[in-house]
């Protein structure tokens, strides 16, 4: 089993100083599912921007064998796709098939390449039926499937989505458990959803104040934490 | 005030089209700097907060209530370049999908609301905005940037042939002075209450202002208000003035020296202008 | 919501809709220039122009009524001017303002009716006007609604609070720049995970077809012998 994800020692300030991270270590093995689970504020989100490089800590971040530098952030940003909590903020073309075709029109593709790659990743979510709708004339759980055909174009290894339940009804986070259990993507989810976290995922990882305090089972970490992320 | 069209003589909304489309592109170019668009982003959704913006009412008393503009609150915010791009992109918005100004009038407007309003807007703050004049400048950046840009889209009417009775423009010039005072108000409260949350999203002005800036700046505005007021008093004499001057042509519908002041207005504006945004850069 | 009324017309399947969007500009600019540029026999042209916009707004399939109505928003401002320019003694004037104000407000309303803004947008690069400034409207039009939405939940909130004094809506406004100003924030760090490198790439529109040209000879032909017309007929 190959890791494709290596963390050890990561620590993170924010620019007024306050601690995010102390020290985080963190593996990831292909095909893995894993949720991040952890109070608001315990460094859930700040460690996953470390992944792709948005961030920048103390530590080494190793992704698909490749260490995080200035000099690797194009390749290791194909490797890692990162879903975030806000569609809006993630959606920012005028119409679907334009978003989609946004990150492969970067990578140099011309304009018939990624039309098809994008409708082929629209096609994988189920939102191939009208690529020239506006983003915000989609529900959230259209917007959510978009945002990772957006991802999935670029055939990443890894994908990391933040809170994606967010603004999503019981049967938008079925329908979206149900897709990401079918791709064969290595998987971090971070999530205040146990439910959600179970139905996705085998492996959990609790972080609290920017560590990781525990990592096990989703079961057990359900056991240890509860519903309200107290220890038991 | 969006001028629609059908409003405007060929000649004007030619030329003011003609005049419009350089500026914007000087504009573009400044505020892009080089080849980066990542700024675009951050214009695009300012540009949008500012209709946003424009929903909410402010109350002024009497059962009335006024709303912010926005120029002088995003030259100070983000740069008169940067400012003058995201007011262009509203105006040409609001023409195309809201028929809120015309098409053809887009130049006028751009140029009374975006060019000449939004330097207007800046200047107070770029020569007076340190130390106890700050908020009395942000104030005059306010006021003036909607005063500005209503007495030039008045003398653009006027030269057009558009007859408005002395009475009329006196009327039209009291509301124009009322809305200055609020948009002043407004965007000094605005800036208040940004600091509030974050003082780094206003930015300082630059340093170093020459006096003769500043009294070129200032005569520009009060000529363009005092040819509009001159217009509506004594029209004859400005007209047989401006004929004599041969700067027009003895055609009783033209506003001459209303004309004459908004178009020395709009040249004297661009100079003063280009030399901020050269000083900005050095 | 109305403001996105326009936005549902534009994406209609008409045969007016499937034409380039540079075939309909162009057709509009005509239109506009001819209109503003006339002065006799205004009403007979008007009236004629009239039929042809409405002929369009049929074959769109756009609903004739809201269309017309929504034109309607120019005629407050423009009838403020033609009493006072029909006091005057300017009733030539009176009607210019009027009719002309009307038609092209009624004019663009079919070219944006029929065509989506993105593609509006992209044409107009053509017309040599500043990529980055197409781009900020881009970006503009994508997140107009989203900020309108929040704009009105807080003037709601403050409703059911009571109203809102001066202070208190400064204190919005505030708050709704800096929300603005972070979403752009994330709108980069968006852009930067998926390999932004400080250029935009479009994917490539349309090519133009025939039936484009053809379209937009006819128009401006059939334009042009209107206000020919009423020139020589005069």
């Amino acid at each position: 089993m190959t890791s494709v994800v290596e963390v050890r020692g990561l620590r993170y300030r924010y620019p007024d100083g306050t601690e995010a991270l102390r020290g985080v270590d963190f593996d990831l093995q292909a095909g893995e599912s894993v949720a991040l689970l952890g109070a608001n504020g315990s460094g859930k989100s700040t460690f996953a921007l470390h992944l792709n490089g948005l961030l920048e800590g103390e530590g080494m971040v190793r992704v698909c064998g490749m260490e995080v530098t200035r000099a690797t952030l194009p390749a290791v940003r194909r490797k890692v796709g990162l879903v975030f909590q806000d569609s809006d903020t993630q959606l920012f073309m005028p119409t679907v098939l334009e978003d989609v075709a946004f990150g492969l029109l970067n990578l140099g593709m011309t304009s018939e390449k990624a039309n098809q790659r994008a409708q082929v990743s629209l096609e994988q979510v189920g939102m191939s039926a009208a690529p020239g709708r506006a983003p915000h004339h989609l529900s959230a759980g259209e917007k959510k499937r978009v945002a990772l055909a957006g991802i999935l174009a670029l055939e990443p290894e890894i994908l990391v989505l933040d809170e994606p339940t967010t603004f999503l009804d019981p049967p938008g986070q079925r329908a979206l458990a149900e897709l990401l259990r079918n791709l064969p993507q290595a998987k971090i989810l971070i999530t205040h959803d146990m439910p959600f976290a179970r139905a996705t995922c085998s492996r959990a990882v609790f972080f609290r104040e920017g560590c990781v305090a525990s990592d096990g089972t989703v079961n057990d970490i359900a056991g240890r934490f509860g519903w309200d992320f107290s220890d038991r | 005030m969006h001028i629609p069209d059908g409003f405007l003589s060929t000649p004007v909304w030619a030329a003011l089209d003609a005049l419009a489309a350089p500026a914007a592109g000087f504009a573009a170019r400044r505020a892009q700097r080089g080849f980066d668009e990542s700024k675009a982003p951050l214009l695009g959704v300012m540009g949008a907060f500012v209709f946003a913006a424009q929903m909410i009412n402010f109350p002024v008393g009497v059962g009335t209530s006024g709303h912010l503009v926005g120029g002088a609150l995003l030259a100070v915010t983000l740069g008169p370049a940067a400012a003058s791009v995201v007011m262009t992109a509203i105006l040409a918005i609001q023409a195309l999908l809201f028929q809120d100004g015309g098409v053809l009038a887009l130049g006028a407007n751009v140029l009374n609301m975006a060019v000449v309003g939004v330097l207007a807007g800046y200047l107070p703050y770029h020569l007076w905005g340190r130390g106890r004049t700050r908020k009395a400048a942000i104030f005059a950046g306010g006021a003036l940037s909607v005063l500005a840009s209503a007495v030039l889209a008045l003398a653009e009417l006027l030269l057009s042939g558009v007859r408005m009775p002395a009475s009329v423009l006196g009327v039209s010039l009291g509301l124009f002075l009322i809305s200055a005072v609020i948009e002043g108000a407004i965007t000094m409260a605005v800036v208040a209450a940004l600091e509030n949350i974050q003082p780094g999203f206003v930015r300082q002005p630059a340093t170093g202002h020459s006096v003769l800036l500043s009294a070129v700046g200032i005569t520009a505005v009060l000529l363009a208000a005092g040819g509009v007021v001159f217009a509506s008093t004594a029209p004859d004499g400005i007209e047989h003035l401006a004929i004599q001057a041969g700067l027009a042509k003895p055609l009783s519908n033209y506003g001459g020296g209303a004309g004459v002041a908004g178009v020395g207005l709009v040249f004297l504006l661009l100079i003063v202008g280009g030399r901020i945004m050269r000083k900005r850069s050095a | 919501m109305r403001h996105t009324v326009v936005e549902d017309w534009s994406r209609g399947s008409s045969t007016l809709h499937r034409r380039a969007a540079g075939a309909k500009l162009l057709t509009l600019a005509v239109f506009l220039v001819l209109l503003a540029s006339s002065h006799r026999r205004l009403v007979v042209l008007t009236a004629a122009l009239f039929a042809l916009l409405v002929w369009a707004i049929l074959a769109a399939r756009l609903p004739v009524r809201g269309v017309l109505s929504r034109a309607a928003v120019v005629l407050p401002f423009s009838g403020v001017f033609a009493v006072v320019s029909w006091l005057s003694g300017d009733h030539n004037r009176s009607f210019e303002l009027i009719l002309k104000s009307y038609l092209s407000a009624l004019a663009v309303l079919v070219l944006v009716g029929t065509t989506p803004l993105p593609e509006l947008l992209r044409t107009l690069e053509i017309a040599r006007v500043p990529q980055f400034l197409l781009t900020v409207m881009q970006f503009l039009y994508r997140y107009l609604f989203v900020v309108l939405d929040e704009a009105s939940h807080m003037r709601a909130a403050a409703a059911s609070r009571g109203g809102m004094t001066f202070g208190a809506a400064a204190g919005v406004l505030a708050v709704l720049f800096a929300r603005s100003y972070s979403r752009a924030e994330g709108i980069h760090r968006a852009m930067t995970a998926r390999g932004f490198d400080g250029r935009f790439r479009a994917l490539v529109p349309r090519p133009y077809s025939a039936a484009d040209g053809q379209f937009a000879a006819a128009c401006i032909l059939l334009l042009l012998l209107l206000r020919a017309a009423t020139e020589v007929l005069h």
